[in-house]
């Protein structure tokens, strides 16, 4: 029986198990993938308090191996499941089952996919979900991006400088993301925005070749195209614990900023949880919130009428 | 064994007359989730002799990113006799890569 469970090894969960082992607690972090979560995809982060320059991949292994070094035990292992008892919650991984007095959910969100046929098979031949790691593929090629959001716009701005010629698409007729970066990108003359189309198709052999647009008034127009950027938000990663904790209607956990979930014993900490600023320096203090408050409830423990 | 540093040079040599069967890991300096999948693939290499483990970087090595039709990394693709297997883009965890490595 370990003193407390971590779901997630990124920069939320990584904190919480430092601040859960400074105050001595043995600390399990369970991680289905890799450590770092999706910071890792970062080329360089500017703006983490102190370190001016530092990549997503550095931060991580800093990260793991500080929480290493202090005691944490981090095994690679998928939870399937996850059990709230009064007392004792207990998880259930691909491979074992683990006890725990405590958890903390830290499993952030995954891309969100287009949900179209052969998607899956095309990544990497042709669609991508990131474009700072890809794009410099596409040089002097015809790529699209769909999304509305912030990330959009940055996709399409950075790619402008990249391909020949590079399409926008949007399901709505205007943009969530920033208006500067907008402005910056109507700039550019090799950008077409295509407004109120939803992509409806995706055309292949054993790459992409082109994509099938459908518009609102269900006008349909085939774009060829050599690559395509999704960049239509993400999806947090609930489904091990969704039966047992409140969600909002987006799948995020509902908690204030003291990272409590409906469940006693269990809190939660990073992308995962319902707010507004997602970011690396909010996901590792959430890390230390939830687990300074994981401690409480350990300490708690003693006292019976506390559970009750 | 250690993982190699393949370019045109020594391509030939290293992949496709190699008696092993070749894992080439197509990657780049500036690409976080090879570099996290390298830390993975040199646990596996002193593991496992089965299997030659090459890296190709696709800034210095663009012809053979193109040979092999490389438009995303990480990128893995197993080779025997010189013949492409099977490939697998993006970043996998351990288990997954032994999986894919194949007995």
């Amino acid at each position: 029986m370990y003193d407390l469970i971590i779901v997630g090894a990124g920069p939320a969960g990584l904190t919480a198990a430092i601040y859960a082992r400074r105050a001595n607690k043995s600390v399990l972090v369970l991680e289905a993938k890799t450590y770092g979560g999706q910071i890792i995809n970062t080329l360089d982060i500017e703006n983490y308090p102190v370190e001016r320059h530092i990549s997503g991949f550095d931060f991580a292994d800093k990260l793991y191996n500080q929480a290493k070094d202090m005691g944490a035990i981090i095994k690679f292992e998928k939870v399937v499941e996850v059990k709230n008892g009064r007392l004792k919650k207990t998880i259930i991984t691909s491979k074992n089952k683990y006890e725990a007095k405590a958890i903390i959910l830290a499993t952030g969100s995954e891309n969100r996919k287009l949900g179209l046929s052969k998607e899956e098979d095309l990544i990497g031949k042709g669609i991508s979900y990131c474009a700072t790691c890809d794009g410099a593929f596409y040089k002097d090629r015809v790529v699209a991006v769909v999304g509305g959001g912030n990330t959009a716009l940055e996709d399409a701005l950075y790619l402008t400088d990249i391909a020949k010629k590079v399409y926008l698409i949007h399901r709505r007729d205007s943009f969530r993301g920033d208006e500067q970066t907008l402005n910056l990108l109507k700039k550019k003359n090799n950008i077409t925005f295509i407004y109120n189309s939803n992509i409806t198709k995706l055309i292949s052999d054993d790459k992409l070749k082109g994509i099938e647009i459908t518009n609102k008034d269900n006008k349909k127009e085939v774009l060829d195209i050599d690559g395509l950027f999704v960049a239509i938000g993400r999806l947090p990663e609930n489904e091990n614990f969704r039966k047992i904790i409140k969600l909002d209607e987006a799948g995020y956990i509902i908690a204030k900023e003291d990272c409590h979930t409906n469940k006693k014993g269990i809190f939660c900490a990073g992308d995962i949880r319902v707010k507004n600023v997602r970011q690396l320096v909010t996901a590792t203090s959430d890390g230390a919130i939830a687990a300074t408050e994981a401690v409480k409830y350990l300490n708690n423990l003693k006292d019976w009428n506390y559970v009750k | 064994m250690e993982i190699i540093n393949v370019g045109k040079d020594n391509f030939d040599k290293e992949v496709l007359n190699s008696e092993k069967k070749v894992l080439i890991d197509f990657n780049a300096n500036w690409c976080g989730p090879c570099r996290m999948l390298r830390r993975i693939l040199d646990e596996i290499s002193t593991e496992n002799n089965n299997v030659k483990i090459v890296s190709i970087n696709i800034d210095n090595e663009e012809d053979l990113a193109r040979e092999y039709g490389v438009m995303s990394i990480p990128c893995l693709v197993l080779v025997e006799k010189g013949q492409e297997i099977r490939r697998s883009v993006g970043l996998m965890p351990k288990e997954e890569v032994i999986k894919f490595i194949g007995e």
